[in-house]
């Protein structure tokens, strides 16, 4: 489990987030949406400590992580996997050797051992035959696959996604949305998830926190965000004229 | 004046990470091997070319600038071996180096830093500039002393060469130039200087390329910046070591 605690975070004197509390369980996919510019992608990178929080707490089951030292926070990195919005597979290596990249580093198993795994990741994503190419052949659904393989490699605890869906067609984004959900309950992780795509957050949004201008206004289920009251939410959420009359015809 | 301390402090502080105990010293020694081939072995074709080149002209110019009959010819020899050793084969490569290593070095790390592929690294729990940058000095630092001595050779042949060719002296004039006076301790002061501005070169590509920003451009930046500064250095320590040693 996850826990965030009156989070602030500013840039250059400028707050971008505000007092932002939230719990985040096992099992359940919990997704940050909001706006481009609304602080969510820096929520993202403060919990997963790529940005340092000016206040606030983090938790990680009872370990406070922003006070944590460099040593224990390398600890716990061990056990959280992050798939990136550009899929930031290293160019240098093969499918296969970027998801036995943590493998080398952090554990002693042999070569064999290390491609069982990797070869289990990548039938678990449902890419095969791909162990030996390189990321620049692989199209950007195929990229998310292997990025999720890699994440979930050492077994991770907590999953992290900053916008899975980015630059990816409707169906493949289903795709990875269904995959993303499906690993995280079968393996109990704690999955967070930065997204502004909304078939997402009606597909696998277990819980949904929503940023406005850093701060977090609204928070509930994918059922719950249908009939929110928030005006900033449905601002968001109903933009089109279409989704206006959707939600015109659900409240009656 | 503050950028620059700003630059310096945020300089030290990628040192102390990229100088800690490598996780495993079987990735440490894997990468080594990567590196020395990336940057080392395959800068010796330029080298090659550059030192052969040079070895000819500087003994042609020797020769044209020696007007007087008092002057035995060994002497073409003898200065030749001494600008070479001194100060081409050492200083001049280290500034070509700059350029063709320290431009991969920035845009290579810098291209990872903007793709989150250093991210991506931290996140998992491993130290990022220790596993890119480490193995890039370590390999450049050990190395380039031999790429000193490799272009001290074949600019010395390229001497050869030339004189085989035109006949502006004699070969064993050449060669008795090349044995006169021979005092082994600038060999090893090249040496040194080498593997300074490998250092220098290294260290300074990784840091602009680590902290790179701002897209492409941004790399495109940082890749300049890296070799400007790192040319200028490699003068100041030029200078500097030259006072030291000799």
């Amino acid at each position: 489990m996850i826990r965030i605690k009156n989070l602030y975070k500013e840039f250059d004197g400028k707050d971008v987030l505000k007092d932002i509390s939230i719990d985040y369980k096992p099992g359940e996919c919990s997704l940050i949406i909001g706006a481009s510019g609304s602080g969510k992608t820096v929520l993202l990178k403060s919990i997963v400590g790529l940005h340092t929080p000016e206040k606030g707490e983090i938790w990680y089951g009872d370990k406070l992580f922003n006070k944590l030292r460099e040593k224990e926070k390398k600890e716990l990195r061990k056990e959280m996997g992050m798939l990136f919005q550009g899929s930031a597979l290293f160019d240098f290596a093969t499918v296969e050797e970027n998801i036995m990249f943590p493998m080398d580093f952090f554990t002693d198993w042999s070569l064999e051992q290390k491609l069982e795994r990797a070869n289990f990741c990548l039938r678990r994503v449902n890419l095969e035959n791909a162990n030996k190419k390189y990321p620049n052949e692989l199209s950007g659904g195929m990229q998310k696959r292997v990025g999720i393989a890699r994440a979930i490699a050492l077994n991770p605890k907590y999953l992290f996604c900053d916008e899975p869906n980015s630059g990816l067609d409707p169906t493949t984004s289903i795709v990875i949305d269904r995959l993303i959900k499906e690993i995280t309950q079968e393996y109990n992780i704690t999955t967070v998830i930065n997204t502004h795509d909304m078939n997402s957050v009606m597909e696998i949004g277990d819980k949904i926190g929503f940023i406005y201008q850093g701060r977090k206004v609204w928070e509930g289920s994918n059922k719950e965000i249908l009939h929110s009251d928030c005006k900033e939410l449905n601002d968001f959420v109903f933009t089109t004229n279409m989704a206006k009359q959707l939600k015109a015809l659900m409240n009656r | 004046m503050k950028k620059a301390l700003e630059i310096m402090g945020e300089y030290s502080l990628l040192m102390v990470k990229v100088f800690q105990k490598p996780e495993k010293w079987r990735i440490f020694f894997r990468q080594s091997v990567i590196e020395a081939q990336k940057l080392m072995i395959d800068s010796i074709p330029l080298i090659f070319v550059i030192s052969i080149f040079i070895g000819a002209v500087v003994v042609i110019q020797t020769v044209n600038n020696m007007d007087s009959p008092l002057i035995p010819k060994m002497y073409v020899g003898f200065m030749t071996r001494e600008i070479l050793v001194l100060e081409f084969c050492s200083t001049m490569i280290a500034l070509i180096l700059a350029g063709k290593i320290g431009s991969n070095i920035a845009s290579e790390i810098g291209s990872m830093r903007i793709t989150e592929q250093i991210d991506a690294m931290e996140i998992m729990g491993v130290n990022s500039a220790n596993y890119l940058i480490l193995p890039k000095i370590a390999s450049s630092v050990v190395l380039s002393p031999f790429l000193m001595l490799f272009s001290f050779v074949v600019g010395l042949l390229g001497g050869a060469l030339i004189i085989a060719i035109t006949g502006l002296i004699t070969m064993a004039q050449y060669v008795d130039g090349l044995q006169f006076s021979f005092k082994i301790h600038y060999i090893s002061y090249s040496m040194t200087k080498m593997s300074v501005f490998a250092f220098i070169i290294t260290s300074l590509a990784s840091y602009y390329g680590y902290y790179a920003k701002g897209g492409s451009l941004g790399v495109g930046r940082s890749s300049t910046k890296a070799i400007v500064i790192s040319s200028v250095l490699i003068l100041v320590f030029d200078l500097a070591l030259t006072k030291l040693m000799l």
